[in-house]
């Protein structure tokens, strides 16, 4: 009996034989055709080590076989702690952590940026960079000689605001 | 030898003994430090979800840097890593470049040229001054201390981007350094496993399970007396979190977390308060208690 009778199967006409494609034409996708599944990537990987929902030769096949909808919406490309492991690692040279951004590049302008980032985009927005500096970090700073720091956030919310970044994820 | 010295977000806000402590070593060596003006953040959280975003941040810091005359340092691996591969795709790619400058202009900033050497100041350290010449600068050596150093990703992956200056799979660096201060540097199994950091803002369970494995065999070899690294983000990992790791594996861990120009600093006779140890949430006061008594027994 075969292991996999239970199953869910994926109907052809649900799969988008183009995605492959479309990921190839982003920036760090280029290379994914060439990946043979030897799943060198898998095993590479200090995130699938703990967590199984993150797969990377699996999300590739996905991409292969035109999931893309069920690639994009996915969390699982977002499990990537970009270590670069795999990347320096694959024998096909995929570029496997550029492709995840490429992957993270394309679900974000498809509406399904992951959630996290809408706080990380406030934060930029609002003081230019991750950690706001107030006066208390300043005076921190001056008590142990350091030099103050300023919040400039007005190129930063240019370009934010011009790559359309703010409220990505509604 | 002057630089300009990019801190980024997390340093100058959460790290000041990292901070502290580079630039005191910095200054013993001979290296002249000129601030940013008006630094902003070096785009790296926006390469996610969009790399024109990420580049446009990118290239506004090098162009300040290219302004100035100077190359630049960064004492965050993630900056570094960040600010190296714009660096190299904009100085490669001309169209790229022009793309990225349109976005640049909008807001009125300095356009980058594609010119800016990017350094990591662990590297620099290693390159211009030396382990030799440190060792050589060593008053109060760490003899018989026993260090497990974490180079992390960011300070040498993608070794595309950098060249290969150190080996991605077994990296000597950052050893290299250490051992300069007359400290053991000692090895774990899959010592050069990633913190996990990138995924923490993601799916915090899974990211502080990979920070505690780690933890958890510098625990299981013993002997070890403080890990020693030098990106921010990888001590929110083993120092900042080091109570859920605790918590994840269910024994104490109480390992110091050292940033390199800590022990530098400490072995070539800068004050200990120059140095930035009372900011450090895991006290190395065994360190410290064994370095003020006169290390000899290894």
């Amino acid at each position: 009996m075969s292991q996999n009778a239970d199953r869910p199967t994926l109907p052809i006409s649900k799969l988008d034989p183009s995605f492959k494609y479309q990921v190839a034409k982003e920036v760090g996708g280029e290379r994914i055709k060439s990946c043979f599944q030897c799943g060198t990537c898998t095993a590479s990987c200090p995130i699938r080590a703990v967590d199984e929902d993150y797969n990377p030769r699996k999300i590739i096949r996905m991409v292969i076989l035109g999931m893309k909808e069920e690639v994009l919406k996915s969390e699982a490309i977002w499990l990537c702690t970009y270590c670069y492991t795999c990347q320096e690692r694959c024998p096909q040279d995929v570029g496997i952590t550029d492709l995840m951004f490429a992957l993270k590049n394309m679900a974000t302008r498809e509406g399904h940026m992951h959630p996290s980032y809408n706080a990380q985009i406030g934060v930029l927005s609002n003081f230019g960079r991750m950690y706001e500096i107030t006066d208390f970090d300043n005076k921190k700073r001056e008590k142990i000689g350091l030099p103050p720091v300023s919040n400039s956030k007005e190129v930063v919310n240019v370009i934010l605001e011009k790559e359309e970044l703010k409220g990505a994820a509604q | 030898m002057k630089y300009a010295l990019f801190t980024g977000c997390t340093i100058p806000a959460r790290a000041l003994n990292y901070e502290l402590s580079a630039r005191k070593v910095a200054e013993a060596f001979g290296i002249e430090f000129i601030d940013i003006n008006e630094p902003s953040c070096c785009g790296m959280p926006m390469r996610n979800v969009n790399r024109d975003a990420c580049l446009a941040m990118s290239a506004n810091t090098l162009a300040k840097a290219s302004e100035m005359g100077l190359e630049l340092v960064t004492l965050c691996s993630a900056c570094n890593s960040t600010l190296s591969e714009a660096s190299v795709e904009l100085s490669h790619d001309r169209e790229l470049r022009k793309r990225i400058n349109a976005k640049l202009e909008v807001t009125g900033s300095g356009l980058y040229t594609g010119d800016t050497k990017v350094w990591h100041f662990t590297r620099l350290l290693h390159e211009k001054i030396g382990p030799e010449k440190i060792s050589q600068a060593v008053k109060r050596p760490l003899t018989g201390i026993n260090f497990v150093s974490h180079a992390g990703c960011h300070y040498l992956k993608p070794s595309e981007t950098f060249k290969r200056f150190d080996d991605p799979e077994a990296p000597t660096t950052l050893d290299a350094l250490i051992k300069a201060t007359g400290a053991n540097s000692v090895t774990i199994m899959n010592r050069n496993e990633c913190c996990g950091g990138g995924i923490l803002g993601i799916r915090e369970t899974t990211s502080i399970k990979v920070a505690s494995g780690k933890l958890q065999r510098i625990k299981a070899r013993g002997n070890v007396d403080a890990m020693v690294l030098h990106c921010p983000f990888c001590n929110i990992q083993y120092e900042g979190n080091q109570k859920k790791a605790e918590k994840e594996i269910g024994e104490p861990i109480d390992l110091p977390v050292l940033y390199l120009p800590q022990i530098i600093g400490l072995a070539i006779g800068i004050d200990e308060k120059d140095l930035g140890f009372n900011l450090n949430r895991v006290k190395p006061k065994t360190i410290l208690d064994r370095l003020a008594a006169g290390v000899k027994e290894a």
